[in-house]
């Protein structure tokens, strides 16, 4: 009897070490993405200073085309969404749905990316490169970085999947998809400031 | 102990609400810039005051900040990486925008 306790407490032991040691990892990465929505800012500041220096090359409104902004938008805002639906198929332990709701989430961030690339390349194509002016790196860096991240954080979605199929909803895949998912939410926080600071006041 | 910290404030009404309302401060500086209804400064005054408000309505209702259940260093933070976001772009933009002028 008395060995079952000291059994039950170690297991309560461990599990409290595995939440604290959780919990730490949660701040940490708070803490990194507070430094990498100041280095977004900065590459906004980058932006702004550069946005008119297109040094006799395409202007803002010969490049920018706001319908094709308005439905990567809409891609990003929607997938933010089907996000929260998974997490909350989380919190109800429901492991099909989960993965359900993040490729259908993936999905979406992979037509965000396909639509970034087509519009890259057309840019590029008609002439407006990233060495074309400093307007066009300035762009190229924000507007890229924003994508590269996207892309890292459909590679995350793509492993979660994995990891709910193969260890189910234990408690640190709960942790490391509830971190993703800030990560997700952030990325769409990034992308309100690249529509209103680079589209919309770019095709003014 | 604290497993249900993070469900006990995220529910489907949360997110649709936050939703809804992330699709209306959309639509409106997109409508002004598409139409063309407002011009001038008032359009810049718009699209900021849109995208300010965006960003809180995400950060409550997609990323659930709150004051009561946000751990306390969380939000020291955020209040920290917005303060040097403040100083480092609007002390970039002021002296780039200076020199600018000063070289016209």
């Amino acid at each position: 009897m008395s060995e079952m306790l000291t059994i039950r407490n170690d297991t309560d032991l461990l599990e409290e070490e595995e939440h604290h040691s959780l919990r730490g990892r949660e701040f940490g990465f708070w803490l990194f993405l507070m430094g990498d929505a100041v280095i977004f800012a900065l590459l906004f500041a980058t932006y702004v200073v550069l946005s008119g220096n297109s040094a006799a090359g395409p202007t803002s409104q010969q490049v920018f085309d706001l319908s094709h902004t308005a439905i990567e938008t809409a891609l990003l805002l929607v997938s933010s969404l089907t996000f929260g639906i998974a997490s909350l198929a989380m919190d109800k332990g429901h492991g099909r749905a989960v993965i359900l709701w993040l490729l259908i989430t993936l999905g979406l961030g992979l037509g965000f990316l396909v639509m970034e690339v087509l519009e890259f390349r057309g840019m590029i194509l008609q002439g407006a490169g990233p060495d074309v002016s400093g307007f066009l790196s300035a762009f190229f860096t924000l507007v890229g970085m924003h994508g590269a991240h996207v892309a890292m954080g459909s590679v995350g979605i793509l492993v979660m999947i994995g990891q709910v199929m193969t260890k189910g909803l234990t408690l640190p895949v709960r942790s490391r998809l509830n971190r993703l998912g800030l990560f997700w939410h952030f990325l769409d926080i990034v992308w309100i400031g690249i529509f209103s600071v680079v589209y919309l006041p770019g095709v003014m | 102990m604290d497993h249900t910290d993070h469900t006990e404030h995220r529910s489907l009404g949360t997110y649709l609400t936050g939703f809804a309302l992330a699709i209306v401060l959309t639509a409106i500086p997109f409508g002004l810039v598409w139409t063309g209804a407002l011009t001038g400064p008032a359009v810049y005054g718009v699209i900021a005051a849109a995208a300010v408000i965006q960003v809180l309505v995400h950060l409550v209702f997609f990323l659930h900040l709150d004051f009561k259940s946000t751990p306390g260093e969380n939000l020291f933070f955020l209040a920290f990486a917005a303060v040097l976001i403040c100083i480092m772009v609007g002390g970039s933009l002021w002296i780039m925008f200076d020199l600018h002028h000063r070289m016209m």
